[in-house]
């Protein structure tokens, strides 16, 4: 079974859409971890080293994602899970910007995958398919 | 009726505790220096002699049970992946199983690091990592580094239940003394301590015992059941949780200060509050947490090194003492009493300073995180605040002139709006010394063990507040 770490990155407590993607992900038969809110890049990061995860995806809706995802794919490597698979999603930046150049922000810190505002989760499941070779 | 006579066999002294079940109460109480390095007997008979000279009489025990922290304690290595994980959870197991942690080690381990234990004298190693179904690599790369190396020590596998199989083949394959147990973290940030701490005390029945010198007296001795730390952390969760129809105290801490480490016991649940949000490893309701760098005698110096340059002139400014050649002649005299009046001074202030550092590391701390939701309180460690009673324990303590001043200092003085110290504790001490060997009692008699600890565990007049004006 494919692990992944999950939760909220950030001084933000969004907690609805979290659960959401941890109900969804189990019963799509992945082994969740839910780190939870207020989470840091080291808490996903030590989750994924102690549970091998295979995919971390980092949620933000409170618009500070930039700043709080810059780094992570730095400290990933720092700390030997350099091949693990990043998503992002929620309301990563503040406002209605375009989103070919947010995207692009974030897939150049290293996410491998970037999701605009109202993605449903299932729509991730597919890439995670894919990514993770099922 | 029945009479029992429970022994602490201490790093200094041992110390005897003769009880009467009928009458519910202690007979009488007496204590001796260990004699570890010749004949621990010695010590014993000596301590002995003393009670039954005390009593007037000989006494007849019906049990004899003992509990022991004799040539060091028990010595452990903890070993995990990330640190803020399952090194951490595996140093909380070792420690709420009474033992002294000499180790710390994390990731893959290196040579020196195995080095290390074998040099130190290691008594048992914990070896955890990888949440069950995670990490499996690092723990097998880690038993086979302590197989190569030829560690002999008890090593307890503590870690991925997925890596069991692999972990005891390498366990056959060197011939080591291993054990496997469950995992100290199953998931992520949750804390799993019972099993491994069962059987750590196993192994220090078992083994630990003999090599400590005790099994000499085995023949007077009905049994040996905890290491000391242990005997006093049962002893602290029975008389806060109480036992049948006699009530407990409700949420305690208890300070013992020994020459050697400062032990600080919490007896609660890490919050009682809705508003907060907790972050981090799972925290155990008895608590306990070993500071080997601050004590009277044997650690003192560390209470000079945890200072600053600045701050001990300011010492010595104040209180127009020399504090540095006062921590080196205890240090050089671990046996030494207070002869006068200065050196009570200056054990007090020592005291003071292990009780307020002490506190410090083991209390939780909670921060304001701005959101655009509004502020949320982030707490991480455990929530003292409520706390009712704050119990003093250990021969400095006991013997102060001023027992509240050196309590006193584990409550918010310098109002660190940060840390989650007690706030308005009252204050009580374990007049009698009688923790650890209630501990020992409440393993057999549980309901006599309270009554006693209830007894002559005596609250001091005032509270926090009063204290401070």
């Amino acid at each position: 079974m494919k692990t992944i770490v999950i939760g909220v990155i950030g001084a933000d407590v969004h907690a609805v859409g979290n659960k959401i993607i941890e109900y969804t992900l189990n019963n799509a038969g992945y082994n969740v971890v839910n780190i939870g809110v207020l989470s840091s890049q080291e808490d996903f990061i030590n989750a994924a080293i102690e549970t091998n995860a295979d995919l971390i995806m980092v949620s933000s809706l409170y618009g500070h994602g930039e700043i709080d995802c810059r780094g992570m794919r730095e400290k990933c490597v720092e700390a030997g899970i350099e091949n693990i698979n990043l998503y992002v999603g929620g309301n990563i930046v503040v406002g209605k910007q375009d989103f070919h150049q947010v995207k692009k922000t974030f897939t150049d810190m290293g996410f491998n995958r970037v999701y605009p505002p109202g993605t449903p989760i299932d729509d991730a499941l597919e890439d995670l398919r894919k990514d993770l070779g099922e | 009726m029945a009479n029992f006579l429970l022994i602490d066999f201490g790093s200094t002294f041992t110390k005897l505790c003769a009880i009467n079940s009928e009458a519910e109460d202690i007979i009488e109480t007496a204590s001796h220096f260990t004699t570890v390095d010749s004949d621990i007997s010695i010590g014993y008979h000596n301590a002995l002699d003393k009670l039954f000279e005390k009593a007037g009489k000989r006494i007849e025990f019906d049990q004899v049970i003992a509990c022991s922290s004799a040539a060091g304690g028990l010595k452990m290595a903890a070993i995990g992946l990330v640190e803020e994980l399952t090194v951490e959870a595996a140093k909380r197991v070792c420690l709420g199983a009474g033992a002294k942690v000499d180790l710390v080690l994390s990731h893959h381990i290196n040579k020196s690091e195995v080095k290390d234990i074998i040099d130190k004298k290691i008594d048992i190693v914990l070896l955890a990592g990888g949440s069950d179904g995670g990490n499996s690599e690092c723990v097998i790369y880690n038993a086979e580094m302590l197989g190569k190396m030829g560690v002999k020590v008890p090593i307890i596998f503590a870690g991925n239940k997925s890596a069991q199989d692999e972990i005891l083949e390498i366990f056959k394959k060197y011939n080591m003394d291993g054990y496997i147990c469950d995992n100290v973290m199953p998931k992520i940030n949750v804390l799993h301590i019972d099993s491994a701490r069962d059987k750590i005390r196993e192994i220090f029945l078992k083994k630990i015992i003999e090599a400590k010198g005790i099994k000499k007296i085995e023949s007077e001795i009905d049994q040996v059941v905890l290491p000391t730390p242990n005997a006093v952390l049962v002893a602290a969760k029975l008389l806060s949780e109480g036992y049948l129809h006699e009530k407990g105290l409700g949420d305690i801490v208890v300070l013992d200060i020994g020459g050697a480490t400062t032990d600080l016991y919490s007896i609660c649940k890490s919050t009682h509050r809705k508003d907060v949000l907790i972050s981090g490893l799972e925290e155990p309701f008895a608590k306990r947490t070993v500071e080997g760098d601050l004590g009277m005698r044997y650690s003192a110096p560390g209470i000079i090194k945890s200072l600053s340059e600045q701050e001990v002139k300011f010492i010595n400014l104040e209180k127009n003492v020399d504090i540095e050649k006062e921590v080196e002649s205890r240090f050089n005299d671990v046996k030494s009493l207070p002869q006068n009046a200065h050196d009570e001074f200056i054990d007090q202030f020592l005291a003071e300073m292990c009780a307020y550092r002490a506190m410090h590391r083991h209390v939780g701390r909670i921060q304001e995180v701005f959101t655009p939701m509004g502020v949320v309180y982030n707490q991480t460690g455990k929530d003292l605040t409520d706390i009712k009673y704050v119990i003093g324990t250990g021969g400095v303590i006991i013997n102060s002139k001023n027992i509240d001043k050196i309590l006193l200092r584990t409550t918010n003085i310098l109002n660190n709006p940060q840390e989650l110290r007690p706030q308005h504790p009252k204050f009580m001490v374990d007049e009698r010394y009688i923790m650890a060997a209630m501990g020992l009692l409440s393993q057999k008699e549980p309901l006599l063990a309270l009554k006693i600890l209830k007894k002559y565990t005596k609250k001091l007049r005032g509270n926090a507040n009063e204290t401070k004006k």
